[in-house]
């Protein structure tokens, strides 16, 4: 056995009938892999004494039965030469997502092809889905032969058909084998094609050079886990990851993101092995000369190659659920150790899955779609194009209700896209040469917003109300601007769908800043159920210096639905209004709001009391 | 020596993916059989986490019909590891009347190790766990090819194999609700022989029954069962023989494969050249129908 033997992962598409289960036992069993019994229970399974090679790798009864490989199903072998590995996914167009899946650590695909049927539209979305997640070897087993009698010039047709197929595609490395698995011709064996001088599917495998040069590529170093050693003797924390790019070695000088703060690792450690260096697929712990506030999700990246920031995501995204997708819609999502929230600001196009050319956008996306979407994160996030990595350049989103992943992202660039991006680009902000101290001092007050959360008919607004006429009585301009009130005028062509309300909620955000630039204190009442939302308010206020005090108006929902002044949950509940925040749609309470009211048990004017003690707080001290 | 490079993607991998659950799981547990792969995940846990203590305890679900050997042996490597070990027993669960023994020791095949199953989430609930690392490898069986490596079970610890999460890159989602566990299996992508070598590169001790000894076995059902105080041979004929185990389970069902493999590099060379899968040679559960693995996963079982 050589020390040194690679591990290849490789996929496998096509469907039953085009004999991909068949391959993979016929790969098995004449590579003599297959283990006695296993290989007793195929002669079982089969007919007239030849095994039943597809019975290897269907593994679910309902697959049995029903005689079609559902799931990505994982198969191993090793030869004297490889380990390989592999993902062995459905063909149909509803498991498109299956294939994505499997291709997605895959480094080689092999695609099944008919001989008969040549190069169909199924074939050329597996070509196509490989090249979208990055596999750069693919292999058309062109499978069958012995039914068009080994004739040469139809393989030669599909080879050069496939060929195109993937030049087109960018995928450089692509070769065609001519192959029966049924019989084991150029599986494994040579066999029935004298005109064909290409080594055996196996031969191939063994072969083919997928070796991406090891540490080649700017370091990225993910921190999964931070490792506090209980004996004060080995002492320092030690920052635990798996090396995503890059090389890494003692004394090197490393940024920590996003915190942009520089160290130097000091030592690479597995267990009790001090490394000279570590890269992919290293998992190691590394100790930094200074004392920083590292934390999952962070990232140690070399000072020259640093990846793009931003809140802005342009992807490409499969979507994997049975509930469509639109845009609006938010979602948990991950990539390497980091977990934030983001919102599907717009779906731009669907691809064709058998070109990857662009089509216009459609108003959702529907299962096994795949798409070109831009996304809001709701802090920046550090992400490399797909393209060049394919670790820090992966994401997938959760649903928050299902727990399901229902999607697979690729990065395919990051953009700033700070909070305030929503300025138009050709319109610069005009300074009126007078500046808040001076305008605020000749008002005799001081400008600040007051935002306020909660489920509907919560209380939001009767407190909100009592508190404008409370510091308006105090000769305190204030103004009360009520999510309905705005409704009817500003927002008055949105609706409710996420989309909507989000921008909604950004109109509102505005037009608070603007008047607590003015001096005057803004009180807004809005639902703004989704913590995002408020975050971008906040930041708008934060980046102008105003206070922002978020209130959290917490009333139990059978409360509300009591109260229900409008009769809104009536409807909702009769299924009259959909997506009703409390009812059928949810509402992501404040985790750290500065004022938390208890709406069922504080008596408004105790409330107001707080919040106007609130006030004071920002109040300069003079 | 450097290590065989798939092997160490292999390793590189499972330290992963052990360090993913630690982070999103509130209440991780590592299952220990005493097994050859539970001993390797002790192994990997230490590479995941030291010089810090694992952030989770070791349990052992124990059917009161282990290997002396085994139980000494798990005894001995957690009191190394300075780690918490919780014992859960299933003659608790049957002497609870939570199930109904259906071991009989006059019944060679007859065991416990259904039984297991309700121990182990009875476990799992008490201790509130969301997370249970497993040794599974996905070569062992046709089922498990297609489980994931996080595989999640509802309330009632079932597995629902049409309702998996899509498993993209690296990257695992953990979310569950209240009530739901997760089982994790950082070994998914080894097979046999790759565990058998990283014990061999990492010089792990074993249970000594893994090596030739001599043994009183009789055969049951084309198995090596050991005469036991759990197993009573009856008339079959009894035999004195040079035998070692392939797996660990109970010592009513578990089967010997005859061997004169006294260490590691033997036994290595002697499963490289090996004909039968491991599960066929040496479990009798695993063989009694098609589709046996597959009901009991759904069932909750490890």
């Amino acid at each position: 056995m050589a020390a040194t033997r690679q591990l290849l992962r490789l996929a496998t598409a096509g469907s039953v009938d085009d004999g991909k289960s068949t391959l993979i036992g016929r790969l098995l069993l004449d590579a003599k892999l297959l283990l006695e019994d296993t290989l007793d229970a195929l002669h079982r399974a089969g007919t007239n004494g030849t095994p039943d090679l597809a019975a290897i790798t269907d593994g679910l009864r309902a697959e049995r039965e029903q005689g079609i490989t559902i799931d990505v199903a994982y198969r191993y072998f090793t030869t004297p030469r490889r380990s390989f590995i592999i993902a062995d996914t459905p063909g149909h167009e509803r498991y498109t997502r299956n294939m994505v899946t499997g291709a997605s650590t895959a480094h080689l695909a092999v695609i099944l092809i008919d001989a008969r049927n040549g190069i169909v539209d199924q074939s050329r979305r597996h070509t196509a889905i490989s090249s979208l997640l990055g596999i750069h070897h693919l292999v058309a087993a062109v499978n069958k032969m012995d039914l068009v009698d080994w004739d040469e010039a139809r393989f030669r047709q599909i080879e050069a058909e496939f060929s195109a197929l993937a030049h087109r595609l960018g995928v450089e490395n692509a070769r065609a084998i001519p192959i029966s698995a049924l019989h084991g011709d150029n599986v494994v064996e040579r066999g029935a094609a004298p005109w064909y001088d290409g080594p055996p599917l196996l031969e191939h495998l063994e072969q083919v050079d997928v070796a991406t040069d090891r540490g080649a590529g700017p370091l990225r170093l993910p921190v999964q886990w931070i490792i506090r050693p209980e004996d004060g003797g080995r002492g320092a924390r030690r920052y635990a990851g798996q090396m995503a790019g890059g090389t890494l070695r003692p004394g090197d000088e490393v940024v920590v993101l996003p915190s942009g703060a520089r160290t130097t690792v000091t030592a690479i450690e597995q267990l009790d092995r001090r490394l000279e260096a570590a890269a992919p697929p290293d998992s190691i712990a590394v100790q930094i000369a200074d004392d920083l506030d590292v934390g999952r999700g962070d990232t140690f990246v070399g000072p020259a190659d640093q990846p793009q920031g931003g809140r802005e995501i342009e992807a490409t995204l499969c979507w994997m659920a049975e509930t469509p997708l639109r845009a609006g819609d938010r979602f948990t999502l991950k990539y390497t150790t980091r977990t934030l929230r983001a919102t599907v600001d717009s779906i731009d196009a669907l691809l064709d899955v058998t070109t990857l050319d662009r089509v216009d956008p459609p108003e959702q996306l529907g299962l096994n779609d795949i798409a070109r979407v831009v996304l809001r994160t709701s802090a920046p996030v550090y992400a490399d194009p797909y393209d060049h990595n394919r670790t820090t350049g992966a994401f997938i989103l959760v649903d928050d209700h299902t727990n399901d992943t229902v999607a697979a992202g690729l990065v395919r660039s990051v953009r700033p896209g700070e909070a305030h991006s929503h300025r138009s680009p050709d319109v610069t902000w005009h300074e009126s040469g007078l500046d808040r101290g001076e305008r605020w001092a000749a008002l005799g007050a001081r400008g600040a917003t007051f935002w306020f959360t909660g489920l509907p008919a919560s209380g939001k607004s009767t407190i909100g109300a009592r508190l404008e006429r409370r510091l308006v009585e105090a000769g305190h301009p204030a103004y009360f601007l009520d999510g309905d009130n705005i409704r009817h005028g500003l927002s008055g062509d949105l609706g409710f769908s996420p989309g909507d309300r989000r921008e909604n909620i950004r109109r509102v955000a505005h037009v608070a800043r603007l008047m607590a630039d003015a001096g005057v204190v803004s009180i807004v009442s809005l639902v703004s159920p989704y913590a995002a939302d408020r975050e971008l308010a906040r930041e708008l206020h934060e980046a102008a210096r105003l206070p922002f005090i978020e209130v959290f108006v917490d009333t139990p929902v059978e409360v509300c639905e009591q109260r229900d002044p409008k009769g809104l949950y009536a409807r909702a509940r009769a299924g009259d209004l959909k997506s009703f925040t409390g009812v059928s749609a949810p509402y992501e309470a404040p985790e750290t709001p500065e004022i938390l009211i208890r709406g069922a048990e504080e008596e408004a004017d105790a409330a107001v009391d707080r919040l106007l003690a609130e006030l004071e707080r920002y109040k300069p001290h003079d | 020596m450097s290590a065989p490079e798939h092997l160490h993607a292999l390793e590189s991998e499972a330290i992963h993916i052990m360090r993913e659950v630690a982070a999103e799981l509130e209440r991780p547990v590592l299952m220990f059989s005493g097994g050859k792969d539970s001993i390797v995940l002790l192994r990997l846990a230490e590479k995941a986490f030291r010089p810090g203590r694992f952030p989770f305890p070791v349990l052992h679900v124990d059917t009161g019909h282990n290997f002396p050997e085994v139980l000494e042996y798990r005894d001995r490597r957690v009191a190394e590891l300075g780690e918490r070990l919780i014992v859960a027993r299933v003659q608790d669960t049957i002497d609870a009347g939570r199930v109904h023994d259906e071991w009989d020791p006059r019944k060679p095949g007859s065991s416990r190790n259904r039984l297991q199953t309700v121990t182990l989430l009875d476990a799992i609930e008490e201790h509130r766990f969301d997370a249970a690392f497993g040794g599974a490898r996905r070569d062992e069986e046709r089922a498990r090819a297609k489980e994931r490596v996080f595989s999640f079970r509802d309330e009632l610890g079932q597995w629902d194999p049409r309702a998996q999460r899509p498993e993209l890159w690296n990257l695992y989602n953990g979310r569950i609700r209240r009530g739901e566990h997760v089982r994790v299996f950082p070994i998914s992508n080894w097979t046999e022989l790759d565990v058998w070598r990283y014990i061999e590169q990492e010089e792990l001790e074993l249970p000594s029954i893994y090596f030739a000894h001599e043994r009183e076995v009789f055969t049951h059902d084309g198995m090596l069962l050991a005469v036991s105080e759990h197993v009573d041979p009856g008339d079959a004929e009894r035999e004195l023989t040079s035998v070692r185990y392939r797996t660990v389970g109970d010592m009513t069902i578990t089967g010997a494969v005859r061997s004169d493999a006294a260490d590691i590099a033997t036994v290595v060379t002697e499963i490289a050249a090996t004909r039968v899968t491991e599960r066929g040679e040496t479990r009798a559960d695993d063989r009694t129908s098609e589709a046996a693995m597959e009901d009991r996963k759904r069932m909750g079982y490890f």
